[in-house]
């Protein structure tokens, strides 16, 4: 059934499916944002260890989720795997850095004979929650924004070693650039405010505690608020300001005034997605704070899913460059430039067959272990516990 | 300074992989045992079965949590170091590296928090699936990573675009059934096994030398034993084959692994030596001070014929003709043909020379098979490091049939019920974990170092696959690679002990 697709075709199919692992792996950040809010949320012991617990059920899905980014995006659109991950270096190893203290905080944290004390633990977490949110979403802000690299094919001919890579990154700063981009700046802030946002709105969902429940109510005040400022004003920025536009016939990439803008009018769907989504983060606000309700988590989990995936879409689809060179405009990747072949891209198509039977079991067991809500009780009963 | 950048990236990744490979092992074989355990303990509902489950499942949660943490790193390191790479092979690499993700590492995670916290939560049957799901998805991802190191090993199922300079994929189950991955796939799951099999009867005996939980200790071992003698069975198998196909299609890395210089006909297998460490391709020196050799076995294992003649380094680096093997120097000159076709086919594409493109196509095509020899000066330069592959493979081996034995007499003195007055037995079982772990690093150090220089064989040395990144930068990274896990490990060793020490509740 693929085989018979256009290349353009399972290429924009791909596109589709990266925005959507995109959206997955910017809503399961609810677990980094919690991880920020650990001081404020859990005062006394029994407290926070509740709130690690909640938390700690779910660290691998997120965990999981950047994995397959990484990986599906090695293998439908390679090039941008080898220009972004060899390229953007140091970002990227913060990134990787700060997910490794995370994977094994959680496990270690209150086991006997574990050198550095729950406290450190406690520490490194709130380290990932912090560098993760706001690094990934500088990374995604640069696929808007463009990055410094050249990429030429005939240096693969070159016998010299270092003269014969293909892509080279041209910024000494080796990712830290990314940083000095306000818009960049901008989105990585909203990430990071809605990580926490939607982290108090998961332990209001799954913790049975009045005080717990009361501070994190509180939590979502003082992160919704920030997190709309940034957000607006980057969503000002990226619509009045221009893009990276592709000539579907001739292949050359330019420079288009509101291209982002034009890309939601052009693909309604789209732009609808993108307003429906953030109207459910903000009714998940409101119904929590003005009607106590504990589901607001999910509406703000929906919205997120629907807006990062709008965003994503903007990015790639409609003759748009992904991920532009600022160094040299025609070196930007463009879906139709940067994906794997037909067949590969054949071949992986009928593996993201499995995807909905993953999120049929993940929701299976999500719906089985959150059945209750965690409690006090739990944690001293529980035989393995956080 | 290019050298600078290329050694520290292999020693980057060889930090990486072997934190990675230290952990990954148990996780293979742990997961099937307790797997077991809980069927056990579902099927005659005794409770006892369900606490030494639990007990192995704490034991597991703490490996399992590095395992991982190094993992995401080895995944993104193929293309923050890799690059060039990556972007001549991410067509085909990245394929199982997604499926991986998809398919096997989702599975764990989704189960594993049931597996953990789900006691109370779901009933016996589920709980006993996702147990079983774990281990599953272990394994799978085991598959699918082999799979791509498989691929690097023994390309196939592919050709080379020269549009874009990047191979694609030609025929995806040639990748996947490809002989080298369903052999690196058995052999390594079977020493994960059999590492998950030692670590068990390994604890057990230590309890039994301290004389506590001595029930719980003797159900445990028989479990791993039973496990381990089959599994250490099937290794000796698998290795077999593996050095069959290695000899098929990477000979350089045969001839390594055993010192073989000059090439004979019913060549004998090595069984204990000492090299001679200034034996080089080009000069005369005998290549041992010592050996013991087992005759006609390497032809055998190499061939499946006793007689049959094995190539030598000297060989493949300096021609036979009488056995048809191709010198270095003329691959050499095959290689720099493709490259330079290559160029010029893409100039006359630009120029819209359409005839002159198609016939310098024809001749990149013609010489494609050994375009990476186009990028080395010296012939000598296809020759791995001979020493720490002979080494490793050797000990590999030798450790290989002493733990058969050692599960054999384990089970043997379990159905004499003697086992608690065999001290020295114990003792050797307890030390045996860490040599299930030696044998197994070793394994993969036969198995990466024999291959250098090669990324991809024959056609990418490791030079040219490196990003395109100043050497210091990755030397930083390499320093906070290495601190960082090695504290981690200090920590989790330390937390293992301890739980180790407190026992079954
Ligand atoms: C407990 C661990 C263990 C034990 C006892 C053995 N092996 Fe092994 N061996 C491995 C663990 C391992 C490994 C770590 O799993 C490797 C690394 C890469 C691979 O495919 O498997 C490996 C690689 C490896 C290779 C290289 C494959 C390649 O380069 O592609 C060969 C030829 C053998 N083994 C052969 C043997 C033989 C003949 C054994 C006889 C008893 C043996 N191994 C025991
Ligand atoms: C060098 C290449 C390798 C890469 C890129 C890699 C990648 C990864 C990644 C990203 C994870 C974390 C997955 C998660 O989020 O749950 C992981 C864990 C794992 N990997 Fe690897 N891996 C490599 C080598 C291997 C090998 C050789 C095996 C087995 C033979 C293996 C088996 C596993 C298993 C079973 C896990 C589960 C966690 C654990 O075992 O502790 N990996 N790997
Ligand atoms: C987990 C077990 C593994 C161990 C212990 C291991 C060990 C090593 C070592 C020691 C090196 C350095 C060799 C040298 O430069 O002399 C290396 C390099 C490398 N390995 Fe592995 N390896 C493992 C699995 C894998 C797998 C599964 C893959 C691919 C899927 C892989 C891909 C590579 C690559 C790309 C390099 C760097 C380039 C090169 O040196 O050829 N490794 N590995």
């Amino acid at each position: 059934m693929f085989e018979t697709l256009s290349h353009l075709a399972l290429q924009q199919y791909w596109w589709v499916i990266i925005s959507l692992v995109g959206a997955f792996l910017v809503f399961l950040m609810f677990i980094q944002g919690g991880q920020t809010l650990l001081g404020q949320l859990g005062k006394s012991t029994v407290e926070r260890d509740m709130v690690i617990n909640t938390l700690g059920r779910k660290w691998e899905l997120g965990f999981t989720t950047l994995v397959v980014f990484g990986g599906a995006m090695f293998a439908s659109f390679p090039p941008f795997y080898a220009t972004s991950f060899g390229g953007a270096y140091w970002i990227w190893m913060i990134i990787l850095f700060s997910y490794i203290i995370q994977a094994i905080s959680y496990e270690f944290r209150k086991k006997p004979g574990n050198i550095m004390g729950r406290k450190t633990y406690e520490t490194f977490l709130f380290i990932n929650g912090l560098i993760s949110t706001i690094l990934i979403g500088a990374v995604v802000g640069s696929f808007f924004t463009g990055s410094e690299f050249s990429i030429d094919n005939l240096r693969m001919t070159a016998t010299s070693t270092s003269a014969s890579s293909i892509t080279r990154w041209e910024a000494s700063t080796r990712g830290f650039e990314i940083l000095a981009n306000l818009q960049n700046i901008l989105l990585g802030l909203s990430v990071f405010f809605l990580a926490r946002l939607q982290g108090a709105l998961y332990v209001i969902n799954t913790v049975n505690d009045q005080t717990v429940f009361n501070r994190s109510r509180k939590q979502v005040i003082y992160n919704a608020v920030p997190f709309l400022l940034f957000f607006i004003v980057f969503v000002i920025m990226l619509l009045s300001g221009e893009g990276y536009a592709v000539d579907p016939q001739t292949r050359e990439i330019y420079t288009e005034a509101n291209k982002y803008l034009h890309n939601f009018l052009e693909m309604p769907l789209v732009g609808i997605l993108f307003l429906i989504g953030v109207l459910g983060v903000i009714t998940g606000i409101l119904r929590t704070l003005l009607q106590n309700s504990t589901k607001g988590f999910w509406f703000v989990a929906a919205g997120t899913v629907l807006t990062v995936f709008s965003l994503f879409s903007v990015a790639g689809l409609n003759h748009t460059a992904y991920y532009p060179s600022t160094f040299d405009l025609q070196s930007s990747l463009t879906i139709r430039n940067s994906s794997s072949s037909h067949y590969t891209l054949t071949v992986m198509s009928y593996v993201s067959l499995l995807v909905p039977v993953v999120i049929g079991y993940i929701w299976y067991v999500w719906r089985s272990m959150n059945k209750k809500q965690i409690s006090s009780d739990e944690m001293e009963s529980e035989e393995h516990a956080y | 300074m290019e050298e600078a950048l290329v050694d520290w990236s292999r020693a980057q990744f060889a930090l990486t992989a072997m934190y990675h490979w230290l952990f990954v092992p148990l996780t293979l074989g742990l997961s099937f045992i307790m797997a077991i355990m809980e069927t056990i303990y579902v099927k005659t509902g005794n409770i006892k079965w369900k606490k030494t489950t639990q007990f192995w499942m704490t034991l597991f949660g703490i490996n399992f949590a590095i395992g991982v943490a190094t993992g995401i790193i080895l995944e993104f390191e193929f293309g923050t170091n890799w690059s060039n790479y990556s972007w001549f092979v991410g067509d085909i690499f990245g394929a199982p590296l997604a499926i991986e993700g998809i398919m096997a590492f989702f599975l764990e995670s989704a189960f594993l928090a049931v597996m953990f916290f789900g006691w109370q939560k779901v009933t016996k049957k589920f709980h006993l699936t996702a147990t079983w799901l774990v281990a599953l998805g272990a394994n799978l991802s085991a598959l699918w990573i082999l799979v791509a190191n498989g691929w690097m090993q023994n390309p196939v199922g592919m050709h080379f675009n020269p549009e874009t300079a990047r191979n694609e994929m030609g025929n995806f189950w040639d990748v996947l059934l490809n002989p080298t991955a369903v052999d690196k796939f058995l052999h390594t799951v079977s020493s994960g096994y059999v590492i998950g099999a030692l670590f068990v009867v390994g604890v057990s005996s230590w309890y039994i030398l301290k004389n506590r939980h001595i029930r719980f200790a003797k159900r445990s071992m028989v479990v791993g034993a039973v496990f381990g003698v089959i599994s250490s069975l099937f290794i000796v198998l698998t290795g077999d084959s593996s050095g069959h196909h290695v000899a098929q299609t990477q000979p350089m890395k045969l001839a390594a692994m055993e010192g073989l210089y000059e090439g004979q006909e019913g060549a004998g297998l090595v069984a204990i030596g000492v090299l001679n460490p200034e034996k080089e391709v080009d000069n005369d020196k005998d290549p041992f001070y010592f050996k013991v050799k087992m005759p006609k076995l390497l032809s055998l294992l190499a061939e499946r014929d006793a007689d049959a003649f094995v190539p030598g380094m000297e060989d493949l680096v300096y021609g036979n003709t009488q056995q048809g093997i191709l010198s270095t120097p003329k691959k050499m000159e095959k290689g720099d043909r493709a490259l330079t076709a290559l160029k010029k086919y893409n100039e006359a594409e630009e120029a819209g020379k359409d005839s002159l493109a198609s016939a310098h196509l024809e001749t990149f095509r013609a010489n494609y098979p050994f375009m990476g020899y186009g990028y080395f000066d010296q012939p000598q330069e296809t020759v791995p490091p001979v020493g720490l592959t002979f080494y490793s493979f050797h000990v590999m081996v030798i450790l290989g049939f002493l733990f058969v034995l050692l599960f054999l007499l384990v089970i043997w003195f379990n159905l004499k019920d003697t086992i608690l007055q065999k001290r020295y037995l114990l003792v050797a079982a307890t030390w045996a974990i860490p040599l299930g772990y030696l044998a197994s690093m070793l394994g993969w150090v036969v198995s990466e170092v024999g291959r250098q220089p090669w990324t991809i064989q024959d056609l990418l040395p490791v030079g040219v696959s490196t990003s395109h990144i100043s050497a210091s930068h990755v030397q930083l990274t390499f320093w906070l690679f290495a601190a960082i896990f090695t504290i981690l490990l200090i920590a989790e060793i330390s937390i293992m002990v301890r739980q180790i020490k407190i026992g079954p509740k």
